[in-house]
Protein backbone atom coordinates (compact mmCIF):
# COMPACT_ATOMS: atom_id res chain seq x y z
CA UNK A 1 0.00 0.00 0.00
CA UNK A 2 2.46 2.19 0.35
CA UNK A 3 3.08 3.60 -3.02
CA UNK A 4 -0.23 4.24 -3.77
CA UNK A 5 -2.22 7.06 -3.72
CA UNK A 6 -5.91 8.25 -3.52
CA UNK A 7 -7.06 11.86 -5.20
CA UNK A 8 -9.79 13.62 -5.19
CA UNK A 9 -10.05 16.29 -7.72
CA UNK A 10 -12.74 18.58 -6.55
CA UNK A 11 -11.12 21.97 -8.47
CA UNK A 12 -11.30 22.32 -11.70
CA UNK A 13 -8.87 25.05 -12.86
CA UNK A 14 -5.94 23.57 -15.09
CA UNK A 15 -3.23 24.48 -12.26
CA UNK A 16 -4.84 22.09 -9.89
CA UNK A 17 -5.36 19.39 -12.33
CA UNK A 18 -1.76 19.82 -13.31
CA UNK A 19 -0.43 19.37 -10.33
CA UNK A 20 -2.72 16.06 -9.77
CA UNK A 21 -1.43 14.81 -12.94
CA UNK A 22 2.04 15.15 -11.59
CA UNK A 23 1.10 13.65 -8.26
CA UNK A 24 -0.16 10.33 -10.73
CA UNK A 25 3.22 9.95 -12.58
CA UNK A 26 4.15 5.91 -11.73
CA UNK A 27 2.32 4.68 -9.34
CA UNK A 28 -0.61 3.04 -8.31
CA UNK A 29 -3.13 5.84 -8.13
CA UNK A 30 -7.03 6.31 -7.60
CA UNK A 31 -8.31 9.16 -8.86
CA UNK A 32 -12.16 10.75 -7.90
CA UNK A 33 -13.82 13.47 -9.83
CA UNK A 34 -16.22 15.52 -7.91
CA UNK A 35 -17.79 18.68 -9.30
CA UNK A 36 -15.84 21.53 -11.21
CA UNK A 37 -12.92 18.50 -11.97
CA UNK A 38 -15.30 16.27 -13.52
CA UNK A 39 -16.74 19.09 -15.68
CA UNK A 40 -13.08 19.60 -16.77
CA UNK A 41 -13.08 16.09 -18.24
CA UNK A 42 -16.09 16.17 -20.47
CA UNK A 43 -15.09 15.04 -23.70
CA UNK A 44 -16.15 18.46 -25.65
CA UNK A 45 -14.30 21.07 -22.83
CA UNK A 46 -11.32 18.88 -21.47
CA UNK A 47 -9.26 21.27 -23.98
CA UNK A 48 -10.64 24.39 -23.01
CA UNK A 49 -8.98 26.54 -20.85
CA UNK A 50 -10.81 25.93 -17.29
CA UNK A 51 -8.69 29.11 -15.70
CA UNK A 52 -6.39 29.14 -12.46
CA UNK A 53 -7.53 29.13 -8.80
CA UNK A 54 -8.57 32.72 -7.80
CA UNK A 55 -5.40 33.08 -5.43
CA UNK A 56 -3.18 33.36 -8.66
CA UNK A 57 -4.48 36.86 -9.46
CA UNK A 58 -3.75 38.03 -12.48
CA UNK A 59 -0.27 38.10 -12.49
CA UNK A 60 0.10 34.17 -11.20
CA UNK A 61 -2.45 33.87 -14.49
CA UNK A 62 -0.44 35.81 -16.79
CA UNK A 63 3.08 33.68 -15.52
CA UNK A 64 1.19 29.96 -15.84
CA UNK A 65 0.09 30.98 -19.46
CA UNK A 66 3.01 31.73 -20.12
CA UNK A 67 4.86 29.26 -18.80
CA UNK A 68 3.09 26.40 -20.92
CA UNK A 69 4.34 22.93 -20.83
CA UNK A 70 2.00 19.81 -21.23
CA UNK A 71 -1.62 20.17 -20.87
CA UNK A 72 -2.82 18.23 -17.51
CA UNK A 73 -4.76 15.40 -19.51
CA UNK A 74 -1.46 14.58 -21.60
CA UNK A 75 0.13 14.22 -18.22
CA UNK A 76 -2.83 12.28 -16.94
CA UNK A 77 -2.67 10.01 -20.31
CA UNK A 78 0.82 9.17 -19.77
CA UNK A 79 0.75 8.38 -15.93
CA UNK A 80 -2.28 5.53 -17.33
CA UNK A 81 0.12 4.04 -19.68
CA UNK A 82 2.65 3.70 -17.32
CA UNK A 83 1.38 2.97 -14.10
CA UNK A 84 -2.07 1.77 -12.37
CA UNK A 85 -4.05 4.87 -13.01
CA UNK A 86 -7.87 4.32 -12.39
CA UNK A 87 -9.86 7.53 -13.07
CA UNK A 88 -13.53 7.14 -11.65
CA UNK A 89 -16.41 9.94 -11.61
CA UNK A 90 -18.27 10.75 -9.13
CA UNK A 91 -22.06 9.76 -9.39
CA UNK A 92 -23.70 12.32 -7.55
CA UNK A 93 -22.05 14.95 -9.92
CA UNK A 94 -22.40 13.25 -12.80
CA UNK A 95 -26.52 13.45 -11.97
CA UNK A 96 -25.85 16.83 -11.36
CA UNK A 97 -24.38 18.05 -14.62
CA UNK A 98 -27.03 15.38 -16.25
CA UNK A 99 -23.89 13.51 -17.43
CA UNK A 100 -23.55 9.97 -18.65
CA UNK A 101 -19.86 8.13 -18.92
CA UNK A 102 -20.09 8.84 -22.47
CA UNK A 103 -19.75 12.48 -21.65
CA UNK A 104 -16.53 12.26 -20.83
CA UNK A 105 -13.01 11.86 -22.06
CA UNK A 106 -11.92 8.46 -21.96
CA UNK A 107 -9.68 8.74 -19.70
CA UNK A 108 -12.69 8.54 -16.91
CA UNK A 109 -12.74 4.68 -16.65
CA UNK A 110 -16.33 4.59 -15.12
CA UNK A 111 -18.51 6.08 -12.30
CA UNK A 112 -19.22 5.19 -8.93
CA UNK A 113 -20.18 6.20 -5.92
CA UNK A 114 -18.14 8.55 -2.95
CA UNK A 115 -18.66 5.62 -0.51
CA UNK A 116 -17.33 2.83 -2.85
CA UNK A 117 -14.26 5.28 -3.68
CA UNK A 118 -13.28 5.55 0.33
CA UNK A 119 -13.53 2.08 0.83
CA UNK A 120 -11.44 1.18 -1.61
CA UNK A 121 -8.84 4.09 -1.48
CA UNK A 122 -5.69 2.66 -1.01
CA UNK A 123 -3.16 4.76 1.69
CA UNK A 124 -3.81 8.15 2.31
CA UNK A 125 -6.76 10.43 0.30
CA UNK A 126 -5.70 13.70 -1.22
CA UNK A 127 -8.20 16.28 -1.86
CA UNK A 128 -7.23 18.58 -4.64
CA UNK B 1 -35.80 -17.22 -7.72
CA UNK B 2 -36.45 -18.36 -4.26
CA UNK B 3 -38.92 -16.10 -1.86
CA UNK B 4 -36.94 -14.28 0.45
CA UNK B 5 -38.07 -13.19 3.88
CA UNK B 6 -37.89 -9.67 3.68
CA UNK B 7 -37.82 -8.10 7.13
CA UNK B 8 -37.12 -4.72 6.61
CA UNK B 9 -37.95 -2.27 3.01
CA UNK B 10 -36.10 0.79 2.32
CA UNK B 11 -37.68 2.73 -0.47
CA UNK B 12 -34.57 5.34 -1.48
CA UNK B 13 -35.94 5.96 -4.68
CA UNK B 14 -35.02 9.51 -5.33
CA UNK B 15 -32.11 9.92 -2.61
CA UNK B 16 -28.99 10.91 -3.89
CA UNK B 17 -25.47 9.49 -3.61
CA UNK B 18 -24.80 8.66 -0.85
CA UNK B 19 -28.04 8.61 0.96
CA UNK B 20 -29.24 4.54 -0.14
CA UNK B 21 -25.95 3.10 1.56
CA UNK B 22 -26.48 5.23 4.78
CA UNK B 23 -30.21 4.23 4.78
CA UNK B 24 -29.12 0.52 4.47
CA UNK B 25 -26.16 1.41 7.25
CA UNK B 26 -28.81 2.55 9.70
CA UNK B 27 -31.07 -0.15 9.16
CA UNK B 28 -28.59 -2.92 9.62
CA UNK B 29 -27.55 -0.87 12.93
CA UNK B 30 -31.18 -2.02 13.87
CA UNK B 31 -31.73 -5.42 12.88
CA UNK B 32 -31.02 -8.40 14.21
CA UNK B 33 -28.52 -10.61 12.62
CA UNK B 34 -29.82 -13.03 9.77
CA UNK B 35 -32.43 -10.30 8.84
CA UNK B 36 -32.87 -9.60 4.89
CA UNK B 37 -33.20 -6.26 4.18
CA UNK B 38 -34.73 -4.77 0.83
CA UNK B 39 -32.84 -1.35 -0.76
CA UNK B 40 -34.81 0.19 -3.62
CA UNK B 41 -31.95 3.09 -4.83
CA UNK B 42 -32.15 4.95 -8.47
CA UNK B 43 -28.97 6.53 -7.61
CA UNK B 44 -25.98 5.16 -9.82
CA UNK B 45 -23.72 5.24 -7.36
CA UNK B 46 -24.93 2.49 -5.28
CA UNK B 47 -24.52 -0.15 -7.48
CA UNK B 48 -20.51 0.50 -6.38
CA UNK B 49 -21.35 1.93 -3.00
CA UNK B 50 -23.49 -0.73 -1.14
CA UNK B 51 -21.23 -4.01 -2.68
CA UNK B 52 -18.21 -2.28 -1.60
CA UNK B 53 -19.59 -1.31 1.71
CA UNK B 54 -21.14 -4.97 2.71
CA UNK B 55 -17.81 -6.24 1.94
CA UNK B 56 -15.82 -4.56 4.17
CA UNK B 57 -18.68 -4.19 7.11
CA UNK B 58 -19.23 -8.53 6.51
CA UNK B 59 -22.48 -8.75 5.48
CA UNK B 60 -24.46 -10.70 2.63
CA UNK B 61 -25.07 -8.97 -0.60
CA UNK B 62 -28.02 -11.71 -1.67
CA UNK B 63 -29.04 -9.96 -4.53
CA UNK B 64 -28.90 -7.56 -7.16
CA UNK B 65 -31.70 -6.92 -9.32
CA UNK B 66 -32.09 -4.10 -12.37
CA UNK B 67 -35.59 -2.69 -12.32
CA UNK B 68 -37.79 -0.25 -13.88
CA UNK B 69 -35.52 2.80 -13.77
CA UNK B 70 -34.06 2.10 -10.45
CA UNK B 71 -31.97 -0.88 -8.54
CA UNK B 72 -33.35 -3.53 -5.98
CA UNK B 73 -30.68 -4.91 -3.15
CA UNK B 74 -31.27 -7.99 -1.26
CA UNK B 75 -29.01 -8.11 1.69
CA UNK B 76 -28.83 -10.35 4.92
CA UNK B 77 -27.50 -8.75 7.70
CA UNK B 78 -24.35 -11.88 8.47
CA UNK B 79 -22.85 -10.19 12.25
Amino acid sequence: MGDSISLVLFSGTDDKLNAAGAAAMGRKVHVFLQYWALDAFRSDRILKDHGVAPEAGPEGAAAFQRHGGQHWSEILRQAKDIGDVEIQACSLSMDMFGLGVADLDPLVDGQEGVAAFFLHAGGPVTFI
Amino acid sequence: MTMLNIARSIDARGMPCPGPLMSLIGAIREGQVGDVIEVLSSDAGSRTDIPAWLEKAGHELLEVVEEDGFTRFDVRKAR
